[in-house]
């Protein structure tokens, strides 16, 4: 333990990471349970301490809108939103990837309203997930403040300028406290470096305009574009790792693997229940049974080519959704049965929804996933948890 | 067509005057038509035209240009000598 180690919420690491990064704008709007994020992050500017222009507006419509005008502009900009507000947001979205303008959102993921519920899923963020972001997933705070730090040094990379959600799941890490190593706040301005805009709309020596319309032929190329971007944010995510690594000490990849290389049945899993699955995966170990989980932290874009290298080889792939498309799967499931059809052996592949609306899921629930997978009982698409 | 490696990113251009280039002519139904006799040359037509329809020569009113006219008919209502028709196209 350093003497810089600090007892504190992940609301409140995301808020320090970015008081440490100092942007230009911020502008947000409070929500449960993200609100401690930009509270935190509002004393720090009427402390003096960050020179942020904060602008407070009247929805999370006009945040984002906001923080899409000023990066465009060429400042660098953060926000933070949770469920509704990440919802309210859904029209300027795609509005702000395709429009290139490289901000960094961190999501506290809370279910989605109805029936109104402020707890923790992935219902935000995976409705969120077609709209061109990059999308990053922290297990607990220590990783949700690193990821604050690193989202912005692959978003802002020259060939890929495309914004970035950092995901942290809602109460479970951003009301939680615990221990974390923060960098030197002069470590993090280095690593992060000045903001270098593409195209800013204020360089009055080049002049151009911003969000035009499209016709279909153009409208299909700049898809295609982002497209590509993607594929860039792919390489620079695991540069960015690599270099953070050095660093900090810390080491990221772009998939997660606990256990992984040995083990017969694996658990795909998002968030802080990667930590839960971690300590099943220990106790089935201790029993016998060669479990391993994965967590693909960089969910956009998806790292399809390392979780098919994953899935090599195991006889029982368990892909744990917390949302569900109602009549369909959990979002990642169809993903990671894409992502299979590169091998030759298909594993038997299993979807289970678990922890909507925040229900909690234990170690022995995750434990009890990897027991169907062996016992041959795991359905198609099973759900956790659900009283019948 | 442009290809995509040639675009600028982000939808953006650095080219002003784009949209001319973008002929909205053939959504029209009705069309204007002159009557130069009665034209007066005060120019109010062009004025309230909502594109760049109105073709102004030695600051005289001098035809429609109905690469983006849309048939609108605006010119029509506000020209004080009724000196524009709206006839089916």
């Amino acid at each position: 333990m350093s003497p810089k180690d600090m007892a504190i919420n992940g609301d409140s690491a995301v808020a320090f990471a970015w008081k440490q990064i100092d942007p230009d704008v911020c502008a947000a709007y409070p929500i449960t349970p993200q609100t401690i994020i930009v509270e935190r992050f509002s004393d720090y500017v009427a402390d003096g301490e960050v020179h942020t222009e904060f602008v407070c507006v009247e929805s999370e419509h006009s945040a984002l809108t906001v923080c899409t005008a000023s990066q465009s502009a060429g400042a660098r900009t953060f926000t933070a939103t949770a469920s509704q507000g990440l919802a309210y947001m859904w029209e300027m979205l795609p509005i702000t990837s395709a429009m290139r303008t490289p901000l960094i959102m961190a999501v506290a993921n809370r279910a989605v309203s109805g029936p109104i519920n402020i707890n923790n899923d992935h219902g935000d963020v995976m409705a969120a997930r077609d709209c061109g972001w990059i999308s990053l997933f922290s297990e607990n705070v220590q990783e949700a403040y690193d990821m604050s730090i690193i989202a912005p040094r692959i978003a802002e990379h020259w060939d890929v300028q495309l914004p970035c959600l950092v995901n942290l799941d809602g109460f479970i890490l951003t009301h939680a406290i615990e221990r974390i190593s923060p960098l030197e706040t002069h470590t993090v301005k280095e690593f992060v470096g000045e903001y270098k805009a593409r195209y800013p709309l204020l360089d009055h020596r080049n002049p151009v305009s911003h969000g035009l319309m499209d016709g279909p032929d153009f409208y299909y190329q700049h898809k295609y574009q982002l497209v590509e971007a993607m594929a860039k944010a792919a390489q620079v995510a695991e540069e960015v790792f690599k270099e953070f690594a050095e660093i900090s000490g810390r080491e990221y990849h772009s998939v997660e693997r606990y256990l992984c290389d040995d083990a017969e049945y694996i658990a795909i899993v998002l968030g802080s229940s990667f930590g839960t699955a971690k300590a099943a995966v220990d106790k089935l170990r201790a029993e016998g049974v060669k479990a391993g989980c994965a967590m693909p932290r960089v969910y956009r874009p998806f790292p399809e080519k390392m979780l098919a290298e994953l899935m090599k080889g195991k006889k029982g792939v368990a892909v744990m959704d917390k949302h569900l498309s109602i009549g369909a799967y959990g979002p990642l499931y169809p993903e990671m049965i894409a992502a299979a059809l590169d091998l030759e052996v298909i594993p038997g592949m299993y979807n289970y929804i678990y922890g909507l609306g925040g229900v909690d899921v234990t170690v022995d629930h995750i434990k009890s996933i990897f027991e169907d997978m062996v016992e041959g009982r795991s359905e198609k698409v099973n759900f956790l948890g659900v009283k019948l | 067509m442009v290809e995509y490696k040639d675009m600028l990113i982000g939808g953006r251009t650095d080219k002003p005057g784009s949209a001319e280039g973008f002929k909205t002519g053939d959504w029209r139904s009705f069309v204007p038509v002159v009557d130069m006799d009665k034209c007066i040359d005060c120019l109010t037509c062009w004025v309230y035209c909502p594109d760049d329809s109105i073709i102004i020569k030695d600051d005289k009113m001098a035809g429609i240009k109905l690469s983006h006219c849309k048939g609108c008919g605006i010119c029509a209502s506000v020209c004080p000598k009724k000196a524009i028709a709206m006839v089916e196209d």
